[in-house]
């Protein structure tokens, strides 16, 4: 029996929408009657969950589809170069399909490889460093019927900067199973009581103690509990999960064997973003050696024996998932919308069953702590976040890729490191998180300063400001579930006031405008999305107004966005074609 | 069980059994949280987020919170009024909301709640965006243009068989409620009224009966309370011997305003005392020959003769207000905007059932003003001072803001002049 049968039919439903997305390139309306019966749901509540992923077509997506990031770093390494090739090479525009039905060429947000771009999924297999010839080359070879997985690229784990040896905590080898003899060294409360005296945080951005969400979730008492890990890192810029996928998924899988041990959980899943799904046969193939090991499964020896095992959940394209609630809904089958906060995971999650949901980093730190014993963790970083960080590099430096750095390194002193001379704006933490000017470059990355979820992207001096940020307000309003109106439509209004600034149609009501509907969204949005999707805007005025003030027009009494010859241009070219005749 | 918890809103000390929800302990204690997809204790949905409160000093929702000992929470603070006011406004902004041509007025809780916060004009630009009305299912509407995704009808509606009736579909902007036509079919008849009833807003109509209550004796009609509308400070000025000038003109709106203009009766005779009006329908002074105080605008912009008069009225006075729907939103003749201009022509002038076969004439001639693609709103083209929602507004209402804006006076609207509709 395989492991996805413990859990309750529906978290199967992305499963089978996948195999028909794979099979026959996108779902059709008889698909969907006979999933609807076979799932014991209506139909429209199907289309519900099908119209929210973005990876799944209703509509023929070729046999060969195309997704190429859409993010600014894309923009900013060559995308639109990368565009033209492959439109001149299939012969046909962005978001269309072949005739033939060979080839379609979507957009699609952050893919996960900004040290790596331009890049591109085939049937989600990674091409990276994209040339105008290398798409030639692969568009050709796809016709003389190569596979894409035959002729992909493997992304390349970039690591660029490590700590001495004693303080580096994730990028150094490792000897599978070595942490595992802790099981039986330690009861799971005294794995939990480690935990929190590490003083280990969600790095996912979110920062909650992990060791306080464990004994939560052993305290509840419950018939089944879930070890979910969230491997859908999907802010744009970041791909520090990739690289531990890729390098070390035996300390991930471990992570999850000691949460599943603390907690008292049998089940566990790695949801796992589909733009990572190249890296799902490697995971599998590593789960399985762990079961065959009797490290995974029925009776895994440790101090007091129990049962866990994994299997890996794929996602279908929402950034919201990585919202830990949202990410639940999904994994159950449903539309990945966020809850509200009165009751936590920990205590009705998946299934309404307690659930712990850990980032892939986190989880990755927790074997290697237990090895270097909290003490000599204890002893990197600062107090507030001990031990070291994985930072996705990207954007205008030297050296693209990873970063493991010590907490508490100085923000110039790591610009120095990545070879970026004339570093203007850094976008810190991705998007939703703060972008930072000259002034923050003497801060400290730390949770007492400067706290980051994974993603730096670094912007020099020729960057457009309006244009970086016009980019991330596409990718919000893209990407909001749209269950609460601040976030589905404030996000909306926002990118129209940057339209207006970019324009030159602005006046200085349109800044108050933003200052002041920012601070609506954030406070009475349901979920971090909408609670963060404006900081990067509104750093952006206070930290460089100039660049606004200089788009300002002068303050009238009318609206500049106004333009009666585009307003009448409609009307004329109707009247035009109809006076005209051909003969 | 005895079970009391004390804690704090507004600063009032209050005591309740704890673990009960906010929204009902403050009501019980006269303190309104407006609320509107919250309608059961059980499983709040937190979806309309006007409910948010500071809990502790940080925003959450009330119909989430339930009370336990030491709880510090603000409501009324004038940070949480305005962002309430904000989101009814974002939500009159997303949707299509007409309230002249709607089924539900008058029993909509969205519209009470813009009543009760005296809300004029919304401060985001409207998003017209095209939604579809769905008349498929025999019994249903579902009017996607008023629909605010509460998510009411989602949760609570299912078939005996446990299947969802109502389904959101896309995501993001373009989230829509739908019907499930083969599990709609399956519900009763007291059921489908149900989810009209539980509807907070006139999204989901059962045909034949969305019209049975008579306009005028509805639950808001009866309900309601005053407004005091907020004024910027400052009057218009002028010397003591002259009287105010107040200039007024419809555009494309149906002249009803202005009927209700001539409504005060012989109090026109005492206004007339203060005001001496310049280019107005009501004069038949096609130009200006003074500069005004007061520029009364009634219609939105459809045409460019539209938008000329208007930038027109806006250099030459120097108080704007919009007065009716069609001004303040672009109201009736608005509703064109979902349909492509030219299909609009052509049903006007060519497919119409009462245009000639193989008529093939579209009104175009250099005298005659050119129709925009869209109708505006007034304060899409122009800044607009002041505001006068209704259709038409009440004649009192009218009169009442004019005379204090011109005076500087302070004054209330009772709920009878206040309408959208």
């Amino acid at each position: 029996m395989a492991i996805q049968d413990n859990f309750p039919l529906r978290s199967s439903l992305m499963s089978v929408l996948w195999d028909i997305q794979r099979k026959r390139r996108f779902i059709s309306r008889d698909d969907m009657t006979k999933i609807a019966r076979e799932f014991n749901i209506s139909r429209m509540e199907l289309e519900g969950v099908i119209s929210f992923y973005h990876f799944y077509h209703r509509a023929d997506c070729g046999k060969y589809t195309i997704y190429i990031n859409d993010c600014v770093i894309s923009q900013y390494s060559g995308r639109n170069v990368i565009v033209a090739a492959f439109e001149e090479a299939i012969g046909v525009k962005m978001g269309h399909v072949t005739a033939d039905k060979m080839f379609g060429l979507f957009k699609s947000p952050c893919i996960g490889l900004s040290d790596q771009e331009p890049a591109c999924l085939i049937n989600f297999q990674p091409f990276t460093n994209l040339t105008p010839f290398k798409i030639k080359e692969i568009i050709s070879q796809i016709r003389n019927g190569k596979r894409a997985y035959e002729i992909c690229d493997t992304p390349k784990s970039v690591i660029q900067y490590t700590p001495v040896i004693d303080k580096t905590v994730f990028c150094k080898p490792y000897t599978p199973y070595s942490s595992l003899s802790f099981l039986k060294k330690y009861n799971p409360e005294e794995i939990i009581e480690e935990i929190k005296k590490s003083n280990l945080a969600g790095r996912g951005g979110a920062f909650f103690p992990t060791g306080l969400k464990w004994q939560f979730c052993r305290q509840n008492k419950a018939d089944q509990k879930y070890i979910i890990c969230n491997a859908d890192e999907g802010e744009p810029g970041t791909f520090k999960d990739r690289v531990l996928l890729e390098e070390h998924p035996e300390l991930l899988i471990e992570g999850m064997i000691f949460a599943a041990y603390s907690v008292g959980a049998s089940l566990g899943a790695i949801y796992l973003r589909a733009e990572y799904r190249y890296l799902k046969e490697k995971l599998e193939k590593v789960l399985f050696k762990y079961r065959k090991e009797g490290k995974l499964g029925k009776e895994i020896s440790a101090k007091i024996p129990f049962d866990f095992d994994i299997y890996v959940h794929l996602g279908a394209g929402a950034y919201i998932c990585g919202e830990e609630t949202a990410l639940i809904h999904s994994m159950e089958g449903k539309r990945g919308e966020p809850s509200t906060k009165e009751v936590f995971p920990v205590e009705k999650g998946f299934d309404g069953k307690p659930t712990v949901v850990n980032n892939v980093e986190t989880l990755c730190a927790v074997p290697r702590i237990l090895e270097m014993g909290v003490d000599s963790w204890l002893a990197i970083g600062t107090e507030k976040t001990p031990g070291t960080k994985l930072l996705s590099v990207s954007g205008d430096c030297e050296k693209k890729g990873i970063y493991e750095i010590e907490w508490g390194m100085n923000m110039r002193e790591f610009i120095k490191l990545t070879g970026a001379k004339d570093a203007k704006m850094i976008q810190f933490s991705g998007p939703s998180g703060e972008l930072l000017s000259e002034k923050d470059f003497d801060r400290n990355i730390s949770g007492e300063d400067l706290s980051c979820g994974g993603s730096v992207m670094i912007y020099n001096d020729t960057r457009d400001l309006l244009h970086i940020l016009k980019n991330y307000s596409n990718f919000f309003v893209e990407e909001s579930c749209g269950i609460c109106v601040p976030c589905r439509t404030g996000n909306f209004l926002l990118n129209k006031k940057i339209n207006k600034l970019i324009l030159g149609h602005a006046e200085e009501k349109d800044l108050a405008d933003i200052i002041e509907w920012s601070k609506i969204i954030k406070t009475t949005s349901r979920c971090g999305l909408g609670q963060s999707s404006s900081n990067s805007l509104n750093d952006a005025m206070k930290k460089f107004p100039e660049i606004f003030e200089k788009r300002l027009s002068e303050n009238t009494d009318f609206n500049k966005a106004f333009n009666l010859e585009k307003a009448i241009e409609e009307y004329d070219n109707i009247i035009n074609d109809l006076s005209t005749t051909y003969e | 069980m005895n079970n009391k918890v004390k804690l704090k809103i507004d600063g009032k000390s209050i005591q309740a059994e704890g673990g009960t929800n906010l929204v009902d302990v403050a009501k019980e204690n006269n303190i309104f949280i407006p609320t509107l997809c919250y309608f059961k204790e059980l499983n709040p949905l937190g979806t309309c987020r006007i409910c948010t409160v500071k809990l502790n000093g940080k925003h959450t929702t009330g119909c989430t919170v339930k009370v336990s000992e030491g709880m510090n929470i603000e409501v009324n603070t004038p940070e949480l009024l305005d962002n309430r006011k904000a989101i009814i406004e974002m939500l009159y902004a997303e949707g299509n909301h007409f309230c002249p041509t709607c089924e539900k007025s008058g029993n909509c809780d969205m519209q009470n709640h813009a009543y009760d916060m005296g809300l004029t004009v919304t401060r985001y630009p409207h998003v017209f965006s095209d939604k579809i009305v769905d008349f498929t299912p025999k019994r249903m509407i579902m009017e996607s243009n008023r629909c605010i995704l509460c998510k009411r009808c989602v949760e609570e509606i299912k078939t005996r068989d446990g299947k969802d009736v109502f389904s959101f579909v896309q995501r993001g902007i373009k989230t829509r409620v739908h019907i499930d036509y083969e599990q709609e079919a399956k519900l009763s008849e007291a059921e489908a009224l149900y989810a009209m009833k539980i509807c907070p807003v006139g999204a989901i109509l059962i045909k034949g009966v969305a019209h049975e209550q008579p306009f005028g004796e509805r639950k808001y009609d009866i309900l309601g309370k005053d407004v005091i509308p907020s004024f910027k400070s400052g009057k218009a000025k002028k010397e003591d011997h002259e009287k105010f000038i107040v200039a007024t003109t419809s555009l494309a709106g149906c002249f009803g305003c202005h009927m209700s203009l001539l409504d005060i009766d012989t109090g026109l005779l005492d206004m007339l005392e203060i005001v001496e009006f310049n280019k107005s329908p009501l004069t038949d002074i096609k130009n200006f020959t003074k500069r005004c105080h007061v520029g009364l605008i009634e219609g939105g912009c459809a045409n460019e003769e539209n938008v000329h008069v208007l930038r027109e009225f806006r250099k030459k006075c120097d108080i704007l207000i919009g007065f009716g729907e069609c001004a303040i939103m672009g109201g009736i003749p608005a509703m064109r905007n979902f349909i492509p201009l030219k299909e609009c022509l052509e049903e006007s002038y060519m497919n119409g059932m009462t245009s000639e076969i193989g008529a093939d004439i579209i009104p175009a001639h250099e005298d005659l003003p050119k129709l925009l693609n869209n109708v505006y709103p007034c304060n899409e083209v122009v800044k607009i001072d002041y505001y006068i929602p209704g259709c038409p507004p009440n004649a009192e209402h009218i009169w009442k803001v004019v005379k204090s804006i011109l005076l500087g006076e302070e004054f209330s609207i009772t709920h009878d002049e206040f309408k959208y509709d």
